[in-house]
């Protein structure tokens, strides 16, 4: 409170106010005024069609009734289609991690020449720039529906990801190894293999703790395009409107992504 | 006697670490050979995998660019899906992330009904919960939206409540010691300390909803994805190359004005 000041004198009585946010009114206002002009012709342009939402109200009862309660009936095509979930992301993660090692390698910049580094660093971007859905479809046109296609797309899915951390961790180790290996005249190959790898060696184990545990979660959506696994069988379960057994396999992949998110963030914490 | 330290040989590892690195070795050997070998692949699929994906690669050379101004604005769309549902979602998740944080909940009940409104949300992937409401509301970008909004609440959430339950108490302990009211606490003591993780984690959200919301159209729910879908489909693979080469653009652009945002506001 700031009312020492005398009744008679001039100065009206100041009370505090919250510094604002972004002190530049200009950029405050400006950032204001351009989120609601952006929202509301963002919302104008949208194609809505009130009538078929209207309709949805009534079909969303069907939807849920019919759903509850889920039946685990058909458990033998569910366990099936989870198996091969965790098939898909054993294998994509093996592949995945193997061919990230090198990749990592060609884009870190301390280790790469410039034109290798650039390759390296294309490929992570094109891995990482396509959501595995997409990547999916093309293989599934390329390869044929199944397995392989959620396979080959969850490796290229994990490249982006474990590639480029990996990169990253190369870029900040330490140096002074390299450069003991490479005074006693080591070979560049051996260079890499005793001074660096050791040293990413602990970030790549909880690399591939986290990518088992995010391909699983990304296999169970490839295969609504038709890449094998727990997907597939949700698909077909929602394409014939069985919606109580999607609701049961809904909640099984809840209750499986819970569960290993939980094992392997306890490993990951162990070694990390 | 044990034998001096100079003649015991230097190994790396001791003998437990050595046994728990057979142990893990094992267990990776096994779980791969189980799946390798019953897992349903057709073999001669696998070999013939490089020839039919280069094959692709020539059908869609050149990219097609006839119908460009319908993937502009499809992208517009897209864009639109991930922003609008991202305005929505940070919203909504603000009273989610209050009552999902130990210290602000106002009792037991209220933290474990926000902790498993976004349990559910997260586990549940953006392109099923797509999937539900298109069977709702019909194809559409409406399905887009309130998919893609479902999906980040979970996650803004989740963040947003972990940055609450690590703010300084001080602050909030001064206010309420000079008598102010609830609201006035939540206002002056702790939403300035979250300001900065909430526009941080909004932003990071927007840029992951930018790419969730590319493959909407797979399941009829609005954005590029209706045209990638619809090029698939009659096998017009030019359109399909200028289709991808467009999200590429449209995914590398977001990531910078992302960063810059980050940059600028925070």
């Amino acid at each position: 409170m700031t009312g020492e000041t005398p009744a008679s004198s001039k100065t009206p009585i100041r009370t505090w106010h919250k510094p604002p946010f972004i002190t530049n009114p200009f950029l405050r206002w400006g950032l204001l005024i351009g989120c609601v002009v952006y929202a509301v012709w963002a919302l104008y342009t949208l194609p809505f069609d009130w009538a078929r939402i209207q309709e949805g109200i009534s079909r969303a009862q069907r939807i849920f009734s019919g759903s509850f309660p889920p039946s685990f009936e058909r458990s033998e095509l569910l366990i099936e289609g989870l198996l091969e979930s965790f098939k898909i992301a054993i294998l994509a993660t093996l592949l995945g991690l193997a061919l990230s090692v090198p990749i990592a390698f060609m884009a870190a910049r301390n280790i790469a020449a410039m034109p290798i580094y650039l390759l390296g660093r294309g490929l992570i971007i094109t891995a990482r720039s396509f959501h595995p859905v997409i990547v999916a479809i093309l293989f599934v046109k390329a390869v044929g529906f199944g397995p392989i296609a959620g396979i080959l797309t969850l490796t290229i899915y994990s490249i982006g990801f474990v590639a480029k951390m990996l990169a990253e961790r190369i870029e900040e180790i330490d140096w002074g190894q390299v450069e003991a290996l490479r005074s006693s005249g080591t070979r560049y190959i051996a260079v890499l293999q005793f001074a660096v790898l050791p040293q990413i060696m602990p970030r790549q184990i909880g690399l591939a703790m986290y990518q088992l545990d995010s391909n699983l979660r990304a296999s169970a959506v490839v295969g609504i395009v038709g890449a094998g696994g727990i997907g597939a069988t949700l698909m077909n379960a929602f394409g014939r409107y069985d919606y109580d057994f999607a609701l049961a396999i809904t909640l099984v992949i809840i209750a499986v992504i819970l569960i290993v998110e939980g094992i392997s963030g306890r490993i990951r914490r162990n070694i990390w | 006697m044990n034998p001096s330290v100079a003649d015991r040989a230097w190994s790396r590892y001791t003998s437990r670490q050595r046994w728990t690195r057979l142990a893990i070795l094992l267990v990776v050997v096994l779980a791969v050979s189980w799946s390798l070998s019953t897992i349903n692949i057709i073999w001669p699929w696998v070999w013939d995998a490089p020839a039919q994906i280069g094959d692709l690669f020539t059908r869609m050379m050149p990219p097609d660019i006839s119908s460009i101004s319908a993937i502009i604005w499809a992208l517009i769309e897209t864009l639109n899906i991930a922003t609008i549902a991202t305005l929505i979602a940070v919203i909504v998740s603000l009273p989610i992330a209050y009552i999902s944080a130990q210290n602000t909940t106002p009792n037991r009940a209220t933290l474990w009904l926000g902790r498993f409104i976004l349990v559910s949300s997260r586990s549940v992937n953006t392109l099923i919960w797509a999937l539900l409401f298109v069977a709702i509301f019909g194809p559409g970008v409406l399905a887009g939206i309130i998919a893609v909004m479902f999906r980040s609440l979970g996650f803004l959430g989740k963040l947003i409540g972990e940055a609450i339950e690590e703010i300084d108490q001080r602050p909030v302990e001064a206010l309420k010691a000079t008598g102010a009211s609830h609201a006035k606490v939540v206002l002056y003591a702790i939403v300035p300390q979250v300001i900065p993780t909430f526009f941080a984690v909004s932003v990071l959200r927007w840029d992951i909803n930018l790419r969730e919301s590319t493959v909407l159209g797979l399941v009829g729910a609005g954005g590029i994805g209706v045209i990638l879908q619809g090029a698939i489909d009659t096998l017009d693979w030019r359109t399909v190359a200028t289709v991808l080469i467009a999200i590429i653009v449209l995914v590398i652009v977001g990531e910078a004005v992302a960063a810059w945002l980050r940059r600028k506001v925070i």
